[in-house]
């Protein structure tokens, strides 16, 4: 029986970006808020200081910072007919864990969608006519524009510092920036980052092949920086240990480094560790959350009564955490009915690797979110009419560190160890050199979720089942971005290249990225969306998701954090100027 | 603040690291609610242990014969430096196969095990601890039988490597086990322990990072981000320091 | 010049005295006292963190043992329910508590003495107002003979002249004003004056820096390299008011005496602590010794520990990054003579304080485990005689002791 606490305006599940920007708008507003998290609290000084972080064994490998399996995990499959088998240990996308989410660990790329993204289906429509899109293709249009999210971008860029080029003010084209970007409202917070030697000879290959490379936006910021909450984060060191490790020296974008120091000074915001959440409550109507119930690490279960449940866990356990709840109607790919679990969607990343002549490349100096990009190739930049596939991405130099137990290039043929091997990797680790494509993944009708029917967690819940595969559409896309990507390559006259588009089948052990999205879409139709315009239950009204990308309808050719710090800010206005004045569905 | 209940730095680091190796098993974490400020005590660090030379944790004298002969050929001593033996790879395999690697600490090991598609990822209830124990013991009879009751460890460099490669392709499959998925395993550790920090009992003088020329655990390249093509000068630093700062007398 | 009592009414803030006279609990008069608290810091050490306010605080380490701020509340039992008006400014003024028992000098009454009468009964008033909370609290937990509170005649005797604050007619009233501070509520000196072995104020040094608690207390007299003499009126007034200005951020217990204090004076105190501070007469330039040279071999060692350990944060030119990484090129702390703060942050590691004007609370980690005594000693050595810095070398003995008596469970 669980134990019950005392009310709290608002119950947060999860304390990453989407969470404690909620928590420190909702608290600032006066609301007793408390946020659950299931891992530890974790801080820079404390947790990786430039001791320690930097130990690749331990966070790139052992993989310290993340979530256990043992804890929660997900089955997978590449297909309806096969048997979902669990992960047991983590390698293909790598889930965070604890205070700060995967706000700790990520690269701090930080892209906005295209304009074009927004309305994605209604655009192919009229672009290229509707009998176009595959039938199994489930793409639809976002509720929002992004004119509408503008001002959201603006303000979580603004929280996390951003650093980057604008390539169009206001609808005017700025030189040195992306000139296929939406709008901005304001220049990048910080100046760009320095480029390390790789990202500068792909810049300049680029340019020689006529497209217009930028620097990544990003999260590992170019000089320290005070954000509008008063939190001051520094300056980048380009010390190669973003992903997957913590960030020793204030530079890296997180909830600790942004958000935390100005969150917890306020007196009616509490966050409950190492707590886990198992179900939202709902009344006997099945219409109203009446909190959560969590279990401590001690095995003690409570009861945290709320009037407002935001579900700010990964974007994964959202939608598991919506369907162990009973909220909105399970998906069936056999029907196409039910909408929990629909549109599931990833990434489809691709990469040319190289050797480069007398080169020194020392590309251990590098950042997370460096590099520069070209995005010619991204949404609908470029004319799909006789590609035989919708979709794209950006693509660059995008080595994010020479760690070396996993960066250790030899030239193809070589023996895998030995002699030979040694002396190949002695030679060739600093003129390696790899770059990448990082391209769409939109939705089918049979990639989804649902619950597993065979296997539980530690605590006798139905693990989450993932059914996904790259399809023609995706295999397509990476085949043509790859083909690009290696003409830039060859124009630095590599001693030797091997392009490496992806191909099916979806390969649950080789990482590719964590940016698994959709399972609690996003929409205008309750029939094809688990959550309104304003990310909140269309079943459930004081229920919200506000922003994991699990609300993403379908994912488009940029990293998904920008997207959801905007829309974690676009929610958090939702509920205070709209719910809490007239608290019900707000559509 | 200064105040609070503190813990002896020491203390309160053994704390938290027996925490974090438990944390593994996902038992020892409290949970607690923090609120009115960002925590902070003074002296709390979870650095690694610095592993130390001595008997062996995990292997028998026979198993930690036979992997330091492996180690030695999958990363033979050259002119460039060490080989996997010198360079500590067969200490450093011993100690995670003592902790929480070897028992697969917290990695999801709930039944039903069932084969499954390469995409689906490695779904045997075997740990490494006991893939290693099993794997070893497999080679010293294969390698007994037709070796004439020699051991690994004994055997002509080449023969070791025949072994090895047999293993690799498939060629050899010791009765028992998946020899390719052990060998790959052996592999995978035996370059964790060459390029990992020496803090945990390989790499040992920064071998493997002096090897490629990487910098180690530093952490500020900002006067060098622009010097392109130019060969990064200092030496590598491992979390434990280098020779360096020591006080010369 | 202004009018002395004019003066006297500016410094003490008691221009509506006589009104206050007819009534000792006035929502004025409470509402000066409730400053007043603030101005003295009386939370810093009466109300323990997490704890109800000035229900009591936690054992505050002294040279001479341990001491826990009493529950001064209006408990009739546990507080000061029982204490009489005069007998409360008896304990400010004379450090005589109920009763006539005597005080230990932990509590700053050296300090308070100087505080007008008005101000005290208005510190009283307010306290009168607070909820009673009831919490014992054993205050005395000193070894013999310093236990026996008698003994406290014989060290009054020797350290302490109590008398209220004598404004000095050549000065502004802001002068004025930032001296009655800095001297009577506020109580600087209890921290920033270097103590005799008995743990009286050295009279002849005022704040020029004392240890206490495992903390050098910096210099603050306007010597330029030791003390404040590099900042200006602002750069002291944002240090006080947010913990943090270009040249460094606040922890350890400076940080108490900002988050209670000094960040909730209102901006006319503030500027007047800055405008006396800046002008407090004490401090003069003292001389700045030669460096070490580089091919010293502390100072090697120190650089390549400095190189792989400081600076991701201090950068290589020791500039640090205003409101994250304290400046240490030019830094007065860096070079002082006591390197016992430097010890401190370098082995536990510290938090700066966390402000409404500067909430980032970056933080210092630990080295205890990466660096040995030598270590230390050799990256402290090269800070303080590096980027124009010059201070005598940090012996490996000083930061074993520090080390040590971290090491100590309390």
């Amino acid at each position: 029986m669980a134990r019950k606490l005392p009310r709290k305006d608002v119950v947060i599940v999860g304390l990453g970006w989407t969470g404690s920007i909620l928590a420190y708008e909702l608290a600032k507003q006066g609301l007793d808020v408390v946020a659950i998290e299931r891992g530890p609290w974790r801080d820079t000084a404390t947790d990786f200081p430039p001791g320690y972080a930097q130990d690749e064994l331990r966070y790139g490998v052992r993989l310290d910072l993340f979530l256990r399996p043992q804890q929660e995990t997900l089955t997978v499959r590449n297909n309806m007919t096969q048997t979902a088998l669990p992960i047991r240990r983590f390698s293909g996308f790598l889930p965070g864990n604890g205070v700060g989410g995967a706000g700790v660990h990520w690269n701090g790329q930080t892209w906005r969608f295209l304009p074009s993204d927004f309305n994605l289906r209604s655009h192919l429509e009229e672009r290229y006519g509707a009998d176009k899109i595959p039938a199994d293709m489930t793409i639809q249009d976002w509720p929002v524009t992004y004119d509408e999210l503008e001002p959201y971008y603006d303000r979580f860029e603004k929280l996390a510092g951003i650093s980057g080029k604008a390539g169009n003010l206001n609808g005017v084209k700025q030189a040195g920036g992306n000139p296929f970007e939406g709008w901005r409202s304001s220049e990048y917070p910080t100046p760009p980052l320095k480029q390390n030697y790789g990202s500068a000879l792909f810049a300049e290959a680029a340019t020689k092949l006529g497209y217009k490379p930028f620097p990544r936006p990003s999260g590992n910021i170019s000089e320290a920086y005070t954000n509008p909450l008063g939190v001051t984060m520094g300056q980048c060191t380009y010390c190669g240990f973003c992903e997957r490790f913590g960030c020793g020296n204030y530079a890296k974008a997180s909830p600790q480094v942004c958000v935390l120091p100005a969150l917890m000074r306020l007196p009616n915001f509490s966050v409950q560790t190492e707590s886990e959440v198992t179900r939202v409550n709902l009344d006997s109507t099945g219409k109203r959350a009446t909190g959560v119930t969590y279990v401590d690490t001690s095995g003690e279960e409570w009861e945290q009564p709320a009037d407002i449940v935001l579900v700010c866990a990964f974007s994964l356990f959202n939608v598991r955490l919506m369907l162990l709840s009973g909220i909105g109607k399970p998906y069936d790919p056999v029907t196409g009915k039910g909408v929990v679990g629909r549109n599931y969607a990833y990434q489809t990343t691709s990469g040319v690797s190289m050797i480069l002549k007398d080169k020194a490349l020392n590309s251990f100096i590098a950042t997370g979110s460096g590099g520069m990009m070209i995005d010619e190739f991204n949404g609908d930049n470029f004319d799909h009419k006789d590609l035989g596939f919708f979709g794209g991405g950006y693509m660059g130099s995008g080595q994010t560190g020479a760690r070396p137990i996993t960066t250790m290039p030899v030239p193809k043929g070589t023996p895998k160890w030995g002699a030979q091997w040694k002396k190949a990797a002695a030679e060739t680790y600093n003129s390696g050199y790899g770059i990448s494509t990082h391209g769409s993944s939109y939705s089918y009708r049979d990639c989804y979720l649902d619950l597993d029917p065979t296997y539980k967690d530690h605590l006798g819940r139905p693990l989450m089942r993932m059914t996904f595969d790259f399809k023609d559409n995706e295999i397509k896309m990476s085949q043509f971005l790859t083909d690009r990507l290696a003409e830039i390559a060859k124009a630095l006259d590599p001693v030797e290249m091997t392009a490496s588009p992806r191909k099916g089948p979806w390969n649950s052990t080789i990482y590719q990225t964590t940016h698994n999205t959709g399972g609690t879409v996003m929409g205008a139709d309750p029939e094809t969306s688990v959550v309104n315009r304003y990310c909140q239950s269309w079943d459930v009204s004081n229920v919200f998701v506000p922003g994991g990308a699990s609300v993403f309808p379908q994912n488009h050719g940029y990293n998904p954090t920008g997207t959801v710090g905007a829309l974690a800010y676009w929610t958090a206005d939702a509920i205070k100027n709209r719910y809490l004045k007239n608290p019900g569905p707000l559509v | 603040m200064m105040h609070g209940s503190r813990l002896s730095p020491l203390s309160r680091r053994s704390l938290l690291i027996s925490t974090a190796a438990l944390l593994v098993a996902g038992t020892a974490a409290r949970a607690r609610t923090i609120t009115q400020g960002m925590p902070w005590e003074p002296g709390t660090a979870s650095p690694p242990l610095q592993v130390r030379a001595g008997p062996w944790m995990f292997f028998t004298p026979d198993e930690a014969a036979t992997v330091e002969a492996a180690v030695d050929r999958l990363i033979p001593p050259d002119e460039s430096g060490p080989g996997g033996k010198d360079a500590g790879c067969a200490v450093y395999i011993d100690r995670q196969l003592a902790g929480p690697y070897g028992v697969g600490a917290g990695l999801y090991l709930h039944p039903p095990f069932m084969p499954g598609a390469a995409s689906q990822g490695y779904q045997s209830p075997d740990m490494p601890a006991v893939r290693y124990r099993a794997g070893l013991a497999a080679i010293a009879d294969y390698v007994k039988s037709s070796f004439a009751g020699k051991s690994f460890h004994d055997l002509a460099a080449a023969d070791q490597d025949k072994v090895l490669s047999g293993l690799e392709t498939g060629a050899i499959k010791p009765k028992g086990i998946n020899g390719a998925g052990f060998f790959a395993l052996l592999l995978q550790n035996t370059q964790e322990g060459f390029f990992a920090d020496p803090v945990y009992g390989g790499n040992r003088d920064m071998a493997g990072w002096k090897m490629v020329g990487f910098p180690g655990a530093r952490y500020d390249y900002r006067d060098w981000v622009e010097r392109h093509n130019e060969k990064y000068p200092l030496p590598p630093v491992s979390i434990m320091g280098r020779s360096d700062w020591t006080v010369k007398e | 010049m202004m009018n002395r009592s004019l003066l006297a009414a500016v410094v003490f803030g008691s221009l509506t005295s006589s009104a206050l006279a007819q009534d000792p609990q006035s929502f004025d008069r409470v509402e000066r006292g409730r400053y007043l608290s603030i101005l003295g810091d009386c939370a810093g050490c009466h109300t323990a963190p997490g704890g109800a306010s000035f229900a009591g605080g936690l054992a505050l380490d002294t040279p001479f043992g341990k001491l826990v701020a009493p529950n001064i509340t209006p408990d009739r039992e546990t507080g000061i329910g029982n204490m009489t008006d005069d007998e409360f400014v008896a304990t400010l003024h004379e450090g005589r508590g109920h009763n006539g028992r005597r005080l230990y000098p932990a509590m700053p009454y050296p300090a308070y003495t100087k505080m007008s009468e008005d101000d005290v009964r208005s510190m009283r008033a307010y306290f009168k107002t607070l909820q009673p909370v009831r919490n014992e609290v054993v205050s005395n937990q000193l070894p013999f003979p310093l236990n026996i509170r008698l003994a406290m005649v014989f060290w009054n005797w020797l350290n302490f002249t109590p008398g209220r604050f004598q404004p000095n007619p050549q000065k502004s009233a802001a002068w004025n004003r930032g001296a009655y501070i800095v001297e009577g509520p506020a109580h600087c000196g209890t921290c920033h004056t270097p103590k005799t072995l008995l743990g009286g104020d050295k009279t002849a040094m005022p704040l020029v820096g004392g240890t206490l608690q495992g903390w050098f207390a910096p210099d603050i007299t306007t010597d330029t390299r030791k003390g404040i003499g590099a900042w200006s009126k602002e750069d002291l007034a944002q240090y006080l008011k947010t913990g943090v200005n270009s040249f460094t951020l606040a922890s350890g217990p400076m940080s108490e005496a900002i988050t209670h204090s000094t960040s909730q004076m209102n901006d006319e105190d503030i500027a007047a602590i800055a405008t006396y501070l800046k002008d407090s007469g004490v401090g003069g330039n003292s001389a700045k010794p030669t460096p070490i040279a580089a091919s010293d071999n502390a100072m090697r060692a120190g650089a390549a520990i400095y190189k792989d350990n400081c600076a991701a944060c201090h950068r290589d030119s020791g500039t640090g990054d205003t409101g994250l990484f304290p400046k240490l090129a030019g830094s007065a702390l860096v070079q002082s003579d006591d390197p016992t703060t430097l010890a401190h942050v370098v082995l536990s590691g510290t938090r700066a304080v966390s402000t409404v004007g500067a909430p980032t609370a970056p933080a210092m980690p630990a080295f205890d485990w990466r660096l040995n005594d030598a270590q230390v000693a050799a990256v402290l050595t090269y800070i303080r005689n590096s980027w124009g810095n010059a201070a005598a070398a940090v012996p490996a003995g000083a930061v074993a002791d520090q080390r040590a008596s971290l090491t100590k469970t309390p």
